[in-house]
């Protein structure tokens, strides 16, 4: 039992600090490391995402200084259940790139223990193609536990490596919760991994994670069942184009919908009833609907990687040429602008919190029945709104 | 654990160098520094010492802990430990090693710049209070 109080206890002290260094001024030592990344130095790059992943000091300096040079890397998220061979592909592609020449960062996100905080992360030990080879960038992240951080320490980690200079970024996610959907939805192109022989793999994709692939991948595809795999999925992704009418359909919705920006859990919208779709889609007229493409891969053997490459090159093209990318990454800014003030308030929350003396305190009140939990948060939350309110009614006035 | 505040989460690389097979030693040791709340990067089997300087340099690693059970340690570790160097990454690395080692070669490996030897039979909770005790401060 101790273990899980003892997390969430860490997990305050963090954001309370957060809060205190909410500061964008980038700090004096770190000019220097900022200028060592952008010169090429791998340690400088390695320690700026250590940075990034620990929320230090001076972090958001960083960060910001960093945006200026970021925008020329295509991002490529790789995600699906465990065991359908997303790091042994993840390290093909990482050598097919190096092969024509472009440098790759690659991150590969691990779950964590939410008992210890501890992990072990294993992605590491696929990246046999590329040894020695320091132009691919390989870090291994954790899931640390925080709402919304990993996916916002992710997109940090991968902006450190596009303006490090990286041509092509690469995510490597295991596609089993919304905090994985998320990080992996900070990528410009999304691949899913299926496996074949698992019919349930593929029921289990319609509950999210089908609407973010551009391209469905059935890897291990000498293995029985593949052909099946491949046509369900082309199946699935005909139906859902069928079902759009023309519009931006599901994965309009979930890319870069108006529905997408008003909370994040209303991203995953569901299969869209005739006809409301179609209506609520203006933005999306006039411009050609990427389809998604459906390939099958064997990572072992790096067959199909080319093809899977190209797949990624032409939905990148599609990006640019029809103002899609333009969208998508509008979306993503919101969502992190969105991501931080919600983290913020949420660390001044926590202050107010220890302040009345701790959570447990607080709980302790509720079981003794001095208090309900609605009661409490309102008491906590109240002044941060009339603090709000006041400060418009200075605007207004 | 976490009263003194806000601390750093320590970032371990467990390492197979060589040609030997024996990795049990290495996923208990990378299990236990899980357990004690450690982020462990596991390098896998057979890694030449540049992947391991690679992989160290990259996952910024405050404690590389090689794991050596082939006797080659004495060529296997000055080339892990040079490659740091030029990385600039030796000097707050702390860099352990487990295995069978003769005690004439510990004391040479600590030369190098090895903190510490673990032979077979050491008790887990001694091998994570010394990592404890001794990760590197920054800054």
């Amino acid at each position: 039992m101790e273990g899980p109080d003892a997390n969430e206890e860490a997990g305050s002290t963090r954001a309370g600090a957060d809060a205190s260094d909410r500061t964008v001024e980038l700090r004096d030592g770190d000019a220097e490391l900022l200028e060592d990344l952008l010169s090429g130095d791998h340690r400088a790059l390695a320690r700026v995402i250590t940075r990034i992943e620990e929320r230090e000091p001076g972090y958001r300096g960083l960060v910001s200084a960093l945006y200026d040079h970021t925008g020329d890397a295509d991002v490529i998220g790789v995600t699906g259940a465990p065991g359908a061979g997303k790091s042994t592909l993840v390290d093909k592609l990482a050598a097919a790139y190096r092969d024509r020449g472009d440098t790759v960062g690659v991150v590969a996100v691990d779950p964590s223990s939410p008992y210890t905080g501890g992990a072990v992360l294993g992605d590491r030990i696929r990246m046999a193609s590329n040894v020695g080879d320091m132009d691919v960038f390989f870090r291994s992240m954790s899931a640390r536990g925080q709402l919304g951080g990993l996916s916002m320490a992710t997109a940090d980690a991968v902006k450190a490596l596009d303006a490090f200079g990286k041509d092509v970024v690469l995510i490597e996610t295991v596609g089993a919760g919304q905090s994985e959907v998320d990080v992996v939805r900070t990528a410009d192109t999304v691949a899913v991994l299926v496996q074949p022989g698992s019919g349930d793999d593929v029921q289990t994709l319609k509950a999210g994670i089908l609407e973010i692939g551009d391209v469905f991948v059935v890897n291990k595809a000498d293995m029985d069942g593949a052909e099946r795999a491949l046509a369900e999925l082309e199946e699935m992704v005909h139906r859902r184009e069928g079902s759009d009418a023309g519009g931006g359909g599901h994965h309009g919705a979930g890319h870069h919908g108006a529905a997408a920006l008003d909370a994040p859990g209303a991203a995953h919208v569901p299969e869209p009833s005739d006809g409301v779709d179609g209506t609520d889609t203006a933005d999306d007229t006039g411009q050609s609907e990427w389809t998604p493409e459906v390939l099958g891969t064997v990572a072992k053997t790096g067959q199909g990687v080319d093809e899977l490459i190209a797949a990624f090159d032409a939905h990148a093209t599609h990006l640019r040429e029809s103002g899609e990318l333009t969208r998508t990454r509008r979306r993503r800014y919101a969502e992190e602008i969105r991501t931080l003030v919600r983290a913020d308030v949420g660390a001044l929350a926590s202050e107010a919190i220890e302040r009345r003396g701790g959570i447990d305190a607080l709980a302790d009140r509720v079981s003794r029945r001095e208090a309900n939990p609605y009661g409490l948060a309102a008491e906590l939350v109240d002044p941060i709104a009339t603090c709000l309110e006041d400060l418009d009614g200075r605007d207004d006035g | 654990m976490s009263a003194e505040g806000r601390e750093r989460t320590v970032r371990c690389l467990v390492a197979k160098v060589g040609l030997d097979g024996h990795d049990r030693g290495a996923h208990v040791i990378a299990r236990a520094f899980r357990d004690a709340g450690f982020e462990v990067v596991y390098s896998g089997l057979h890694r030449a010492p540049e992947e391991i300087v690679q992989a160290a340099v990259q996952e910024d690693v405050d404690v590389l802990g090689i794991s050596i059970l082939s006797g080659a340690h004495n060529t296997l570790v000055p080339k892990v430990i040079e490659g740091l160097k030029e990385y600039d990454a030796f000097e707050d690395t702390l860099i352990l090693v487990g295995g069978i080692i003769p005690e004439d070669d510990v004391a040479e490996l600590k030369e190098l710049g090895v903190a510490e030897v673990f032979g077979p039979g050491t008790p887990m909770a001694e091998t994570i209070e010394f990592v404890r005790n001794n990760v590197p401060e920054r800054e």
